[in-house]
């Protein structure tokens, strides 16, 4: 199939960026986004041009490192992948196709398509952790009971593999569903229990100050995250916040 | 508790228990409003002791008003926040493709609803209070639901609170329902708590604008 793509290209983060176009033909619908990006940019270094810069690591669905919002959607119009799963027949011939970086202020574009997400580290690293004594005496968690319900919800927050869909998706660029993700595994974990309370006001501190926007409930990042992240997971950070702002 | 204040999250709480409180005072306000179109003597009645009564003059009124403009400038004060938060916009954002066009717009339906609540002040609340704090006028029990029926004689003022009742409609049927999220009520009644604030949100509304239609209908017959 016969495409134009409308590529966001930067050379830097201090520079101004902008929209170019590139016509592209003899794409199958059996490559994958990637691939199609990839035989650009094939096509760009046999012209002696710049190849577009994009992320990606594992292309089989896992990393979460590949972040393109494709025709105003993060990861492409298909649910539950993302890019690399994305496969050219969901698009037609003579189809226009916007590719973009994920959008928030708190990414900033490192080159082109690739955007620096370090914010959801320092997110993670503020209290998504727990204090376990490896120094070989340590409890084997199976032996600890856990209801099967807090298992299965704290397994199903678990599987965020912090893409940032969640924050291209939201108009507001809230990070509210990765850190409630990240807030959730724990808190319904007896092993999370020793540092809930210091967790929860340190990481969702840490998500205001790197200026996510706030959270308005439209529920696009539960949409568009590939791992199907609950909002349940937000109301649960809500509760847990409130009650960990009158404890402490 | 200093960390409450400034929070995203407080943010929104507090944006939701505002809306809540409104949404209360709304039912309140149908509520005697309705009977207008039923019974003359019933609306004048309840007008009379809500217009009249110390603890609702003194204590709920003032309290009605902070919690509407607070409700308003922390939507104001979230909005730009949120727009901050995206410095370089999308060139295509298909936003309707993941969230409904009521809980994307907002800060319109609420800009529409506000610019209402101006007209509904010019209408009735500062002539009422000019009344009866400033011209100190003898207190007749049978006066308001004249007045009432003056205000919908024009077509055009009729036309105005009818839309402004959609828009209301809109803004009520995302932040009603989202305002339970927001406190973390997320559970297994929460299907059933969403579907009554969705039918509060046509429900109320449309009540709103039939008794408009009425007291004009009513006015030219």
């Amino acid at each position: 199939m016969n495409l134009t793509l409308k590529i966001w290209r930067q050379n830097d983060a201090q520079s101004q960026g902008k929209i170019v176009d590139y016509p592209i033909s003899g794409i199958e619908g059996d490559m994958s986004f990637l691939e199609m990006l990839d035989v650009l940019n094939e096509q760009l270094i046999t012209k002696g041009e710049e190849p577009v810069v994009f992320d990606h690591d594992c292309r089989e669905g896992i990393c979460g490192a590949c972040s393109l919002q494709i025709n105003g959607q993060p990861h492409g119009p298909d649910r539950l992948i993302t890019v690399c799963q994305l496969h050219m027949r969901s698009f037609k011939d003579g189809d226009t196709i916007f590719i973009e970086p994920f959008r928030a202020k708190a990414f900033p574009v490192i080159k082109d398509l690739m955007i620096d997400r370090s914010a959801f580290d320092r997110i993670q690293q503020a209290g998504g952790y727990i204090s376990v004594n490896t120094s070989g005496n340590t409890v084997d968690a199976n032996a600890i009971p856990i209801e099967k319900g807090n298992a299965d919800d704290a397994f199903a927050a678990a599987t965020c593999i912090g893409c940032g869909a969640c924050v291209a998706a939201c108009k507001n660029a809230s990070a509210m569903l990765f850190t409630s993700a990240k807030v959730s595994q724990f808190a319904l974990l007896p092993q999370g229990q020793v540092e809930a309370t210091d967790r929860v006001l340190a990481m969702v501190n840490q998500m205001d100050e790197e200026g996510f926007g706030n959270c308005t409930n439209t529920g696009a990042c539960e949409i568009e995250c590939p791992k199907g992240i609950s909002l349940e997971n937000i109301a649960r950070m809500n509760r847990e916040y409130l009650k960990a702002s009158l404890k402490g | 508790m200093g960390g409450l204040i400034k929070s995203s999250i407080a943010r929104k709480v507090a944006m939701a228990l505002s809306g809540l409180f409104l949404v209360f005072f709304l039912l309140q306000h149908f509520t005697i409003n309705f009977t207008s179109i039923f019974s003359a003597d019933v609306f004048n009645e309840l007008s009379h002791f809500m217009g009249t009564n110390p603890l609702v003059q003194f204590a709920l009124q003032p309290v009605l008003i902070f919690g509407v403009v607070f409700h308003f400038v922390m939507g104001f004060v979230l909005e730009i926040k949120n727009r901050n938060a995206r410095a370089v916009k999308y060139a295509k954002y298909s936003g309707g493709a993941n969230a409904s066009w009521m809980s994307r717009n907002m800060i319109y339906s609420g800009l529409v609803t506000l610019a209402f609540l101006g007209l509904h002040f010019y209408d009735f609340w500062i002539p009422e209070m000019i009344h009866k704090y400033v011209e100190f006028a003898p207190e007749d029990p049978t006066r308001y639901y004249p007045e009432l029926l003056h205000k919908f004689v024009s077509p055009v003022r009729t036309g105005l609170y009818v839309v402004s009742f959609v828009f209301l409609a809109l803004h009520l049927w995302h932040g009603f329902a989202s305002s339970f999220q927001s406190v973390g009520f997320n559970n297994k009644y929460s299907v059933a708590a969403t579907k009554f604030a969705k039918a509060f949100a046509i429900v109320i509304p449309l009540g709103f604008i039939i008794v408009a239609l009425v007291l004009h209908l009513n006015h030219n017959h």
